[in-house]
């Protein structure tokens, strides 16, 4: 379990690291839904960027994928499609009502120490944890 | 070219750094969510991790004139916490926990795809696109003008 920590850690200073590059270089919030959401009918110059940057999350998937496979590989129960469609929607609209994910809020904004951001991560974060559960503890057919 | 360079780097360190940490796995994302079944805690230091490395070159970006490579920071400007944004973060908690995927860690495992998964980003693009089409840019932050656009050369 260690090992957990461990990779958590390294992993997080490589996800700070990220944002620190695009941030001090370029200016550029590293949220990942704003990323995307700023796709949506953008201004001038503001598409090859985040086009870049999503091609950037492939290759280094790509990288994973070649170096790290079990990193890819799910081992959650598979669920019907019908609710990852719930819950796609759910983390695409809510995240751009919210102004921003795990990313945006979770690192970026934190570091900047956002009390927006703060609130929107305990929001989330407690929403989350009651959902899991209500799913896993409460449902019958939890596993 | 020099910025896009920058975007692309970020990307796939970003992603290296979601493989690594577990982030990409959702089985791992509910355990660390479920704190009352069989907690898995170590998630938690993904934060830690990133805000360690993170916290100086933000609070730099917060106090600077300028990036290195670019004329203005693009940070958002809103300051209220309001109905929207603890709305909008209790939905994409909910989502996060039916699924175990955020969407970076979404966006990653799309170079292994799976059913489950097409089915969910496609529904997060749909959900972010029905909010972004109808709200316009009233949630962007400010943006300098468009750095990326053609201009002339200099030496910036």
């Amino acid at each position: 379990m260690p090992h957990a920590f461990v990779n958590a850690l390294v992993g997080g200073a490589l996800i700070g690291l990220s944002a620190s590059i695009l941030l001090v270089l370029d200016g550029r919030v590293a949220g990942i839904s704003s990323v995307v959401g700023g796709l949506v009918r953008a201004r001038q110059g503001e598409t090859a960027w985040r086009l870049v940057f999503l091609a950037g999350l492939l290759v280094g998937g790509a990288a994973l994928v070649a170096f790290r496979p079990q990193a890819l590989v799910s081992h959650a129960a598979p669920l019907p499609a019908v609710w990852l469609a719930v819950a796609g929607l759910l983390v695409g609209f809510g995240t751009q009502l919210g102004s921003g994910c795990t990313s945006g809020h979770g690192v970026c904004g934190l570091a900047r120490l956002s009390k927006r951001s703060a609130a929107a991560v305990l929001a989330f974060m407690v929403a989350a944890g009651l959902t899991t559960f209500f799913i896993r503890h409460v449902l019958p057919v939890s596993s | 070219m020099k910025r896009l360079a920058v975007a692309f780097v970020a990307g796939i360190v970003f992603a290296v750094g979601l493989g690594i940490s577990g982030m990409t796995d959702p089985a791992r994302i509910l355990g660390f969510l479920d704190v009352a079944g069989h907690w898995d805690p170590s998630l938690a230091f993904v934060m830690v991790g990133a805000i360690a490395v993170h916290l100086g070159p933000a609070q730099w970006a917060l106090r600077a004139r300028r990036p290195l490579w670019s004329d203005a920071f693009a940070l958002p400007t809103r300051t209220a916490v309001d109905g929207r944004l603890l709305a909008g973060s209790i939905l994409f908690g909910i989502g996060w926990a039916i699924a175990g995927y955020c969407p970076g860690p979404a966006i990653v495992n799309l170079v292994a795809p799976s059913r489950p998964l097409l089915a969910f980003v496609a529904a997060m693009l749909i959900g972010t696109g029905v909010f972004r089409a109808s709200e316009g840019h009233a949630m962007d932050p400010v943006c300098p003008p468009s750095p990326l656009a053609p201009r002339p050369p200099s030496r910036s």
